[in-house]
């Protein structure tokens, strides 16, 4: 069992960094989808949405390359001296971003969209800027989307497994998450322990799924 | 219906009487020698092959839970050892069909051997010690070799050795533990043949699944593999016979 403290700390310490960098990253992108008039845009959405569909060994296997010494990710870890960001937390900070993307973007879009034309009126004519718009009242109107969007991601971050399983390399303490060592040990005939973190596994998500249902619940409620 | 009986005829011609289909669960290093013996097998008696690939501990699992298999061709001595004690194999029927050699397969690089020792790299990929022999064998060449504590943090593992090989093929690390088999085809000054003496023995086992429908057949695929002509294509690849 304390052989496993090091993988459940990462699996959680890979989630918690995916969540933050996707509440950055997808913010602008959902608050652009929700307001803009462009016809495009739901390409956009598309390519979003993207992840959902795809195998996570297509996305595994983009990363593989573009991360290694051939691709820009090696050329990044050039600057510290590295030759490819696989096999790197920040290898699958970057995959985790990537396929829980439409997980963050698609509830904060909603929440966006739910606001309203009328709402944001009114602060445009009442002079609001639009830095001012998105900070003061699309943040805050947005926070269930934020809430729903940041356990989702969470939770699926630390469900993740095809695209770490291709980019991780397995390094304990570094890219060795929970799926993958489930994995292992039931490769190994460890079944003991693929039981435990298996078992873990289900209660986890089991709780995070009830969890954002009770506090949808609420929140319809609270309208 | 004279065409129909026509058509009967030729069909039963075609196919020699009793030609049977059997599944075999491979090994993922034995894949392309596996493909020809397969093909040569067919030629021979008329029976098909169907071919299931795997690393050996996922195929075991697999078979323990009723996986319809006929034959196992594991990549080591110990999956089809247990598969006799579970009762999951036929008694009598285990043999080694194969002997692996470890490769130190370093594309870019001068001479493997020499950027080992000279530990001139950041990455070395192996396969996972504790799942995968050629894994344990890397492992075991290190210690031999007196590196394996100064070479573990730059250790990066595969969950097969074919994931090993992926990792120096797109580049991600310098150098990698993985069987001679999957790198024989290349020049050969872009591997190292690790001596064998460095390691303990790769066997690769066969065993006859008790739960085999067609028992015959296999048994007969198994004694193709101990054939003369079996043995050359095996060792064409780059593996060892008993």
């Amino acid at each position: 069992m304390t052989e496993l403290w090091p993988t459940i700390w990462l699996t959680l310490r890979l989630a918690g960094v995916t969540t933050l960098a996707l509440i950055v990253i997808g913010t602008p992108i959902a608050w652009w989808l929700a307001r803009s008039r462009m016809a495009y845009k739901e390409l956009v959405a598309a390519l979003v949405a993207l992840p959902l569909v795809l195998p996570p060994t297509v996305l595994g296997f983009y990363l593989l390359i573009a991360l290694g010494p051939s691709g820009p990710g090696g050329w990044i870890a050039g600057l510290w001296g590295g030759r490819t960001l696989a096999f790197s937390f920040t290898g699958l900070v970057i995959g985790s971003v990537l396929s829980s993307l439409p997980f963050m973007v698609q509830p904060l879009r909603i929440a966006f969209e739910a606001i309203g034309e009328e709402t944001l009126e009114v602060a445009r004519t009442l002079g609001a800027k639009p830095h001012q718009i998105l900070l003061r009242i699309g943040l805050p109107l947005a926070l269930p989307g934020f809430a729903a969007g940041s356990v989702l991601t969470f939770a699926h971050t630390v469900g993740e497994f095809g695209v770490v399983l291709m980019l991780g390399g397995n390094i304990t303490g570094e890219t060795r998450v929970l799926s993958v060592a489930i994995y292992d040990y039931v490769e190994r005939l460890q079944w003991t322990e693929a039981h435990l973190i298996a078992l873990g596994m289900v209660v986890f998500s089991f709780l995070v799924v009830s969890l954002t249902m009770l506090a949808n619940r609420r929140v319809v409620r609270a309208w | 219906m004279r065409p129909l009986i026509a058509l009967a005829l030729l069909a039963s011609t075609a196919l020699p009487a009793g030609a049977a289909t059997i599944t075999a669960a491979f090994a993922a290093n034995f894949t392309a020698p596996a493909e020809a013996l397969a093909e040569a097998f067919a030629a021979e008696t008329g029976h098909e092959i169907r071919l299931s690939f795997g690393a050996t501990g996922g195929l075991y699992t697999q078979i323990a839970q009723g996986a319809p298999f006929d034959l196992f061709l594991a990549a080591d001595d110990v999956r089809p050892a247990l598969a006799i004690a579970e009762g999951l194999g036929v008694e009598g029927s285990v043999f080694t069909y194969a002997i692996g050699r470890l490769a130190l397969y370093a594309p870019e690089a001068e001479a493997a051997d020499e950027t080992l020792l000279s530990s001139s790299f950041t990455r070395l990929a192996v396969a996972d010690p504790q799942a995968a022999p050629y894994g344990r064998a890397a492992v075991e060449t290190l210690a031999a070799l007196g590196l394996g504590e100064a070479l573990a943090d730059r250790l990066v593992t595969g969950q097969t050795i074919a994931q090993a090989l992926q990792f120096v093929k797109t580049g991600n690390a310098e150098l990698g533990f993985v069987a001679l088999s999957q790198v024989i085809a290349e020049p050969s000054a872009t591997y190292w043949l690790v001596p064998d003496t460095l390691h303990s023995p790769i066997r690769q086992d066969a065993v006859l699944l008790s739960d085999s429908a067609e028992p015959e057949a296999a048994s007969q695929f198994l004694a193709f593999l101990r054939s003369d002509a079996g043995r050359a294509i095996i060792e064409a690849f780059g593996y060892g016979v008993d």
